[in-house]
């Protein structure tokens, strides 16, 4: 019996010391192929958000995630691997969806995700599917009209871990302080609990708050670009291909169209035309 | 690894240091509320020994970032703002606050009752007796349990990172989605926890040791 | 008031409930998980073998030593590297089974070694050998004490689910974190939910600790 503990003692730590060295070796996941993989089971996983209005949010009712991005997964997914093909859905967070993608958890990233050349670093991306731009989300009455309004010691705004929204905004505000949290919706109840005095992403995403909260309004014209593009590992050039054939096929065909009105089509102060571009 | 260090080494330092005040702070404060409970668990009155039990009870048993999410979120929506610094260490010193109850309770009761007896017969009131005599010596054996709870406030600190309070954990999560180096991030951060929190505990074990 | 109504909706309650289960399933799982190899690394710290009881002691202590969020993250980001791919809610389980397993192991290695060594020493001078003394003599006793230390771990376990939300588990903290994110108006009700919740799951299990100390005393 006491050969036996001194044995399993000796296995645990072992392991454990696997463990360490494997983890400092070299990334399995990105040498399999993602496109024959999906063939095979006949599934993409997809990465979306669950807390974001228009986009990708949980609905209570039935536990299903619903928006824009989910929607032209789904019209992807039937593009790639034909109408039986079948999507799944992994909830995401900003921060949580690239270390996802890269250790193969997830095999895209439709999360409104910005195409920035940090990001190009560690992942691939499609040609873009949606023209955002970054703006401002405030309290009715509040004195802050533009993002100029900020650029004070001691003022406060809102943001995301993981989104590059931070970025964008401490470029134009450097005095300002970003205080990132876990996700939209925990942003926006800080916005209301007066965590700060606005809240910054993407202009999309600020009007379908907005769309649901009738004391706060989107404020200042967009003072970036954010194409959003879907986020594949790298070295998957062939799924990239595949994805970017796909997207062309659905503006072609009119789907895609269909569902930006589907989102956006009743949005007050959104260009959707601008969006499709 | 290295490169997140020379990058972020103020980040780094500035969220190490938030931890280690927040939890310096958190574990002032719950010593002195968790004391007071404990005392009412004591004494002859039945009214505060049910008022403390309740809060006990109550604290031990809801999750931490419950706590502190409602002074985050929902304080400021109807009374007064809370940044998340302070919703974290007002959380913190809840929370911890229950289980310094029960540890100084336990000592409280580990200390002779003829201690406390003799205390009365000579003359001093509960409070007097209490003060001066019961709680010192109760004081020293429950060092090193407190100890523990320090370790455990510095690990639970990173409960800040929910509500921005710009702890080690918080700059961890900015360091890891802007560098890309998750893994990285991380493990510079688990040894920055690791520097507070090791010495203390192997420190607290030899005390526990010498105190047997 | 109207809010409070509204906001426990069936559908709400369904949905909160859905959370509550998936708290509970991580919790159970974790807690058997967590306490068979707790018990089997408390024993190997505790019967001292060369250099295997030191290597477990020591990485015992670094995980202790370690707040709770960062083992989710290397469980959730980390281990698919060398290719075990989890979703958050085994993630979540195999992160807290980790870290609570290193706090249990210390507490039942204190817990044997706080058995008076005459016990062992008395058994054996009866004949039993030393790991038939260890199972029906020390085990026991040591078993006894332990139990509220135990079980309190047990109840940091349940708690300290919430914190997984962090890589998307869909426990209750995070259903009621979807809820009030959609109306405001429901804040209040839902960390009320939430209070009420985590105390009836935690306290049924504390309740259930008072019993056992009392029939095994």
């Amino acid at each position: 019996m006491k050969k036996l503990i001194r044995y399993l003692g000796l296995l645990t730590s072992l392991c454990v010391l696997a463990l360490v060295l494997s983890s400092c070796g070299t990334k399995k996941a990105a040498s399999q192929s993602v496109l024959s993989r999906a063939e095979e089971t006949n599934t993409i996983v997809w990465g979306v958000k669950a807390d974001t209005k228009l986009f990708g949010l949980m609905d209570v009712k039935d536990s299903q995630i619903k928006g824009f991005d989910v929607d032209i997964a789904k019209a992807l997914t039937k593009q790639i691997l034909g109408s039986k093909g079948k999507a799944s859905f992994i909830q995401v967070s900003s921060q949580t969806r690239i270390p996802l993608l890269k250790n193969g958890n997830i095999d895209a990233v439709v999360a409104t995700m910005t195409i920035t050349p940090d990001r190009q670093k560690v992942v691939d991306f499609s040609d873009h599917y949606f023209n955002a731009g970054q703006s401002l989300l405030v309290k009715k009455g509040s004195s802050v009209k533009s993002v100029k309004d900020l650029d004070k010691t001691g003022t406060r705004v809102l943001a995301v871990t993981g989104a590059n929204s931070v970025a964008n905004f401490q470029k134009v505000a450097p005095k300002a302080r970003v205080l990132e949290l876990q996700d939209y919706a925990q942003a926006l109840q800080a916005l209301k609990s007066g965590q700060g005095q606005a809240l910054t992403t993407d202009n999309g995403i600020l009007l379908g708050m907005a769309a649901e909260n009738p004391g706060y309004q989107v404020v200042g014209s967009a003072f970036t670009k954010e194409p959003y593009g879907i986020a594949v590992n790298k070295g998957q050039k062939a799924f990239v291909n595949k994805i970017n054939q796909a997207l062309k096929k659905i503006r072609e065909n009119g789907e895609y169209d269909r569902i930006v009105k589907k989102w956006f089509g009743n949005i007050s102060g959104f260009d959707y035309k601008e969006a499709e571009k | 690894m290295i490169s997140i260090i020379t990058n972020h080494w103020q980040d780094l330092l500035y969220g190490l240091g938030q931890t280690l005040l927040c939890s310096i702070l958190a574990l002032f404060f719950s010593l002195i509320i968790g004391s007071f409970f404990a005392i009412f668990e004591v004494v002859p009155s039945k009214t505060l020994r049910i008022i403390a039990r309740i809060y006990i009870e109550i604290f031990r048993n809801i999750p931490l970032l419950v706590i502190t999410m409602f002074f985050y979120v929902v304080i400021p929506m109807f009374f007064v703002k809370v940044n998340g610094f302070t919703a974290g260490t007002i959380g913190l010193t809840i929370y911890t606050s229950a289980f310094i109850a029960e540890t100084v309770r336990s000592g409280i009761q580990s200390v002779d009752p003829g201690q406390m007896e003799g205390s009365r017969a000579n003359g001093m009131t509960f409070t007097q007796a209490m003060r001066y005599i019961v709680l010192p010596q109760a004081f020293r054996i429950v060092i090193p349990p407190l100890g523990n709870q320090f370790i455990n406030l510095v690990k639970n600190s990173s409960v800040l990172a929910f509500v921005a309070g710009f702890d080690l954990m918080y700059q961890g999560n900015t360091i890891a989605s802007t560098s890309f180096d998750t893994l990285n991030a991380y493990f510079v951060v688990g040894v920055l926890y690791l520097i507070i929190t090791m010495p203390l505990s192997y420190y607290m074990r030899y005390l526990e040791k010498r105190l047997d | 008031m109207q809010n409070f109504i509204d906001a426990y909706s069936w559908v709400n309650a369904r949905y909160l409930l859905e959370g509550l289960w998936i708290t509970i399933e991580v919790s159970v799982i974790s807690i058997i998980l967590s306490y068979i190899l707790g018990a089997i690394l408390g024993l190997i710290r505790y019967i001292k073998l060369k250099y295997v009881s030191a290597i477990v002691g020591f990485v015992i202590d670094l995980i202790r030593n370690l707040p709770l969020l960062l083992i989710i993250f290397f469980t959730y980001f980390g281990l698919p590297n060398i290719g075990v791919r989890l979703n958050p809610i085994w993630s979540s389980i195999l992160a807290m089974s980790i870290f609570e397993s290193a706090m249990l192991a210390e507490i039942i290695r204190s817990g044997i070694s706080a058995v008076d060594p005459g016990q062992m020493e008395g058994a054996r001078a009866n004949g039993l050998s030393y790991w038939q003394a260890m199972w029906h003599i020390v085990l026991p006793q040591a078993q006894k004490k332990m139990i509220p230390t135990i079980v309190s771990q047990f109840i940091s376990l349940i708690k300290d689910t919430s914190l997984a939300t962090i890589i998307v588990l869909p426990d209750l903290m995070y259903h009621a974190q979807i809820i009030y994110g959609q109306n405001s108006n429901y804040i209040l009700p839902m960390f009320l939910a939430l209070a009420v919740m985590y105390f009836v799951v935690c306290y049924l299990l504390s309740i259930l600790s008072h019993y056992l100390e009392r029939r095994l005393a």
